[in-house]
């Protein structure tokens, strides 16, 4: 097996050449490019985490928005209830007047009419008297020769329509 | 694969060989820039260009940024899962342990010998793997000792010993520690020298089948190719699994050395 018999021939160079590679490799690569590894992926993962804590924060203010939308929104549709409720009573209040004043109108002209039926009742009243009195005369002095004077026709006819 | 007359050494890959001529005398070795250095040296230079494609530092990072993101993400995960928030400390290394012995592992497995070349798996030589695992045993000694002083001998006895039984059971922790570098890097060695032994042998039934007639070569190479497929498959889930074991073994003696127990 050479590795065993070279031993004591080989050693020295092995040694030599491991020292010096390995070396090289300590010093360049484990010592000067592997920090440099580690610190990318030490940055990549700082990142990461850094924009997931960012994602995160963004989410939850996201909600809050929605939440005081929402609240907003609540707020305003209550308001608005108001408003009807309020605009509907006022209605309601201002209707209730206006038939008030226009039944009390309506009852000022209904008085007025009536007694202006009444009057004119009166007066036609009055005229048929008069002419029944004229008529009553007339009748009178075709029929019969007797002179009858107005003041007997009247209180006649008088007398007739007060039993009629 | 020195096939001389026909007899293929499934050995001959984990040979040491100089690739160039020369090299100086140093405490009594001659170091020379050998097939292994050769190999360490292309390990490096795949793992920088690999890590190179982890660099663009986009934050949505494309396929290649992404698989040298999860590599360090899985090394800092095992670090902070088995030692806490200062095992971060230790991700250097232990990533740097992991990405060169997987590299290593892999690259010792490409099939460049169809091309002429011979690939070498540095991690299968016990005095590679036998470094790195004194390593992270001297780490580990360092930090223990630095961090708890001669209180770090507390973790050979665990809690809840009673007191006739502690010389007994100090003795018995304190084998089992000084044998973890050994079983550390006697692992690796093992596990990555049999798979290559046994892709070789496999292959030298093959090739020897195949020459020495069409019916031998239906009997034997064709199946032993089919098992060489699937031998394949399973070390490079090897070439994974012992860079994972000894990056999770690394750390857990770490967690030792950290928290004592």
């Amino acid at each position: 097996m050479p590795q065993i018999d070279q031993v004591m021939s080989t050693y020295g160079s092995q040694l030599f050449w491991l020292v010096i590679t390995f070396g090289l490799i300590y010093f360049v690569i484990g010592r000067s490019m592997l920090p440099k590894v580690q610190g990318t992926i030490d940055l990549r993962r700082s990142k990461v985490s850094a924009d997931i804590a960012a994602a995160k924060a963004a989410h939850a203010r996201a909600d809050e928005i929605e939440e005081s939308y929402r609240e907003a929104q609540a707020r305003a549709r209550d308001a608005a209830l108001a408003v009807t409720a309020e605009a509907k009573a006022t209605g309601a209040r201002e209707s209730e007047i206006k038939v008030k004043q226009a039944d009390a109108g309506i009852a000022a002209h209904l008085a007025e009419a009536e007694a202006a039926i009444a009057a004119q009742q009166a007066s036609a009243l009055t005229e048929i008297e008069a002419v029944a009195v004229e008529a009553a005369q007339d009748i009178v002095a075709k029929l019969t020769p007797v002179k009858v004077t107005k003041p007997q026709v009247n209180r006649a006819v008088k007398g007739a329509l007060a039993n009629a | 694969m020195a096939a001389e007359a026909g007899k293929i050494d499934p050995m001959h890959q984990f040979e040491i060989a100089p690739v160039f001529q020369g090299g100086f005398d140093l405490a009594g070795q001659t170091i020379t820039f050998t097939n292994s250095a050769l190999w360490m040296l292309l390990t490096l230079v795949a793992l920088w260009v690999f890590m190179l494609g982890g660099m663009k530092r986009e934050l949505v990072p494309g396929r290649w940024q992404l698989m040298v993101e999860s590599c360090a993400d899985f090394i800092d995960n095992m670090l902070l899962s088995n030692v806490g928030q200062e095992g971060r400390k230790y991700t250097p290394y232990v990533f740097s342990l992991f990405m060169f012995i997987l590299f290593a592992n892999i690259l010792g497995l490409l099939p460049i010998g169809v091309l002429g070349g011979h690939p070498f798996t540095v991690t299968s030589h016990l005095t590679v793997t036998g470094i790195l695992a004194l390593l992270s045993f001297g780490i580990v000694l360092v930090v223990g000792f630095t961090r708890h002083g001669l209180h770090f001998f507390s973790l050979f006895i665990p809690h809840g010993t009673p007191l006739p039984m502690i010389p007994f059971i100090f003795v018995v922790e304190l084998l089992s520690f000084l044998v973890r570098p050994f079983s550390l890097g006697l692992r690796l060695f093992v596990a990555m020298t049999a798979g290559h032994i046994l892709l070789k042998v496999l292959a030298g039934f093959v090739i020897n089948s195949s020459n020495a007639g069409v019916g031998y070569g239906l009997m034997v190479g064709l199946p032993s190719l089919t098992l060489m497929v699937g031998i394949s498959a399973l070390e490079l889930l090897v070439a994974a699994v012992q860079a994972y074991v000894f990056a999770l073994l690394t750390s857990l003696y770490i967690n030792d050395a950290v928290n004592l127990h």
